[in-house]
């Protein structure tokens, strides 16, 4: 099962390494990672997407929590939190099929944010499963390049610590 | 004030009085100032003496062990100590110099990423970017080597660094979250209640305690008067021997690979094991699913981390050994008595037989007569191989931090500069070093310093010619496919000795050379004895890897060969 993890570290360089070290050197596997800034600059957010058995979890929780350098270590998974993944994906596009893409994306609210001759750049953000979706929707006028960030994460406002 | 006077002032604050180094490029500025600090530099012949025998200081007497060297190859023959002291919990701190700031990335001269290099291998390390940082960067890293479970941190110095001149020096101050990240647990006391429950409800208890528990010295009154008192066995790791003395009648001795056969019996068929600092390694469980099959396992441990990541446990308390053992004692009473429990480990034991036919002199009798010498303070250090564990199995020194071995990585060469740096932390007590052909030439060139600072290390060379575990292994699982092991021409010991200014003998012929040894032991001066050895001794009992602790060879009772038991 997939756990999403933020964890608040230190804003120095070498944090990166260090983490992403945990996770080769133990064998965990990273979904995905993604370093943000945060409200304090001297520390960055991490949100980890990561996936094995509780057994798993619990360790990958506690050895983050060994590293001098993370501040603090958050499950959000099972917790009321808003994911969000950025898109920005170039579609295969003319004048017989544009229109149709655009009425397509206006059902995710997604955006187009350029337009070629024959193609156009698209961006869209949400969870992961309606991300999947917009990619799915697309493919059959053909994807020609395509940009996904990893997931960010942020408790919903009834559940504030 | 220039960075280099800082730091030393920096390490003079933390109580520092010894460091062991080397010079180079880098750090000539910070030797250059040397002379005026009270800190005392002891020169090593290689940088792993360095720091293996700050290992063996921190190990010896619990304070932190400190190590210099310069970048570059100065800092990669750190590494292998760095990882000795991370897998074994030591406080270490390694100060590396490094290339100037703006040369970094450069592939400069004796450049090395030694922060990247060493990420995985410290519980911390920094790499110092402006002199001003250096008194909050010494005073973290000695805490962060002590406190909660302790192991080795590394501050990396760039050349400019300690050239840098410091005008107004800052208090130290530890990140708050950081003292809040390592901060000794509380023992969660519902948590505790159950656990006493699960224990003075067991039937066949047993306590297994490993290297967080010889951290403090006050556990070992606390173990031995509650195992006595309660009669309840206690079993150590490789790490925690000296956690009880050998005399306690319900000291069962170690477990694992070549544990004793009471202590993987009772281990594989106690019905409440609680273990307490150890870590489930894989030499101490064997097959870990057939790991005492029977047991509730209550585990006690400072790092988190280690709860339920090899053997899952029926109850996990988080804390320190001591604060635990303390209030066990004042809150445990039995209800029974475990006679019957310690007649079955009796029982079910086997009739172990020692005795082996081998050419010259046994090691296991060398090693008995080296116990029989040993006084109350008496520390033994060893090396790697089947001479470290004939040691577990017949030398047990009295107290804890007294028996010093490379555990978790197994290094080779660990033991020679180890027990310098014993030495040096115990001017007044015994060392002696059990050490192999093999392992004793991995870094033989610290020699030199027995005679440069009177020394009087005693080191017992069980000399099979060969390198003998891995004999063992080949004869055993290998079908006497004997590769590369034999180390033929190696130096005659004695000459060696005396060309470093050392006595040296050899003892070959039992009876009266345990003798000699007897009269070697209680010498004021060091020692290398060299001890002939039949290559073809082997270290029983012993447990194959990858079977449970139920199967366990060696010779049992009248019995001719080698066959397993149970
Ligand atoms: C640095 C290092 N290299 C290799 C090994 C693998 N190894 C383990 S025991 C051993 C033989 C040790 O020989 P010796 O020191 O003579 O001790 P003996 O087993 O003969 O008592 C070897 C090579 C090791 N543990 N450490």
């Amino acid at each position: 099962m997939k756990h999403t993890l933020a964890v608040l570290v230190e804003n120095h360089p070498g944090v990166l390494s260090r983490v992403s070290g945990l996770f080769s050197r133990r064998g965990y596997n990273i979904e995905s990672l993604v370093v943000s800034e945060t409200e304090d600059s001297s520390v960055s957010r991490m949100t980890i997407v990561v996936s094995g058995d509780k057994a798993i979890i619990e360790q990958v929780t506690k050895q983050l929590n060994k590293l001098i350098d993370v501040i603090k270590v958050t499950d959000l998974t099972n917790e009321e939190a808003v994911n969000r993944q950025l898109l920005l994906v170039r579609v295969a596009a003319d004048n017989t099929t544009r229109g149709e893409i655009v009425q397509l994306m206006d059902i995710f609210r997604a955006r187009v944010v350029d337009i070629g001759r024959r193609s156009m750049v698209i961006e869209a953000t949400g969870d992961e499963k309606k991300i999947q979706a917009i990619i799915k929707s697309l493919q059959p006028f053909g994807i020609q390049e395509l940009a996904k960030t990893g997931t960010l994460a942020m408790l919903r406002g009834s559940k504030e610590k | 004030m220039l960075g280099s006077e800082l730091l030393l002032k920096c390490l003079e604050k933390q109580g520092v009085e010894i460091v062991f180094g080397i010079p180079g490029g880098v750090v000539i500025p910070l030797y250059d100032v040397l002379k005026k600090s009270k800190i005392k530099h002891i020169l090593t012949r290689h940088e792993q003496g360095a720091v293996h025998a700050a290992d063996g200081y921190a190990r010896s007497s619990g304070k932190v062990g400190v190590c210099f060297s310069t970048s570059g190859p100065g800092a990669t023959n750190l590494m292998t100590g760095l990882a000795t002291a991370y897998m074994d919990s030591s406080p270490v701190v390694a100060i590396t110099g490094q290339v100037v700031k703006s040369f970094l990335g450069k592939d400069s001269f004796q450049e090395v990423d030694t922060t990247g290099i060493s990420m995985q291998i410290t519980k911390h390390n920094f790499l110092v970017k402006d002199a001003n940082d250096l008194p909050d960067i010494v005073a973290e890293a000695f805490f962060i080597a002590t406190e909660g479970r302790p192991g080795p941190v590394l501050i990396d110095i760039p050349k400019d660094v300690f050239t840098q001149v410091v005008d107004k020096v800052r208090e130290p101050k530890i990140r708050s979250h950081v003292i809040e990240k390592l901060r000794k647990p509380n023992i969660d006391e519902i948590v505790f209640h159950k656990a006493l429950e699960v224990l003075k409800n067991a039937r066949k208890p047993i306590i297994l305690a490993g290297g967080g528990v010889n951290r403090h010295p006050g556990n070992q009154e606390l173990l031995n008067q509650f195992s006595i008192k309660n009669e309840i066995p206690v079993a150590v790791t490789l790490m925690g021997k000296g956690v009880v003395p050998a005399h306690n009648p319900f000291y069962l001795g170690m477990v694992g690979m070549h544990g004793t056969t009471s202590a993987n019996w009772a281990i594989q068929n106690c019905d409440c094991l609680l273990a307490i600092g150890v870590r489930f390694d894989d030499r101490v469980t064997s097959k870990v699913e057939a790991f005492a099959p029977k047991a509730k396992i209550i585990h006690v441990d400072i790092d988190a981390a280690e709860i339920n990541k090899n053997v899952t446990s029926f109850i996990s308390i988080l804390g320190d050994s001591y604060d635990f053992l303390k209030l066990l004692s004042q809150k445990y009473q039995s209800t029974k008595s475990n006679k019957e429990w310690i007649n079955q480990i009796k029982l079910n034991s086997g009739e172990f037989d020692d005795s082996f036919s081998q050419i010259g002199l046994n090691p296991q009798e060398v090693l008995e007569t080296v116990n029989e010498l040993l006084d109350e303070d008496t520390i033994a250090v060893t090396d790697v191989g089947q001479h470290q564990m004939w040691a577990a199995l017949y030398v047990h020194p009295y107290k804890p931090r007294c028996f010093i071995t490379s555990g978790g990585l197994g290094t080779m060469g660990f033991g020679l500069p180890a027990a310098i740096g014993a030495q040096m932390a115990n001017p007044a007590k015994k060392v002696i070093l059990i050490t192999g052909d093999g392992s004793l030439q991995m870094n033989l060139q610290e020699l030199a310093l027995l005679r440069k600072w009177n020394l009087p290390i005693k080191i017992i060379l069980i000399n099979n010619g060969v390198l003998g575990m891995v004999r063992q292994w080949q004869e055993l699982f290998y079908q006497e496919n004997y590769s590369e092991i034999d180390l033929a021409a190696s130096p005659d010991w004695e000459v060696l000795a005396q060309a470093y200014g050392i006595n040296g003998t050899t003892l070959s012929t039992p009876g009266e050379d345990l003798i000699t040894l007897r009269n070697i032991l209680d010498s004021k001066f060091p020692w290398l004895v060299n001890v002939k050895v039949d290559k073809g001794a082997k270290v029983f009992p012993m447990v194959p890897a990858g079977s449970s602790l139920d199967e366990i060879w060696g010779r049992w009772g009248n019995e001719a060969h080698v066959s397993s038991l149970g």
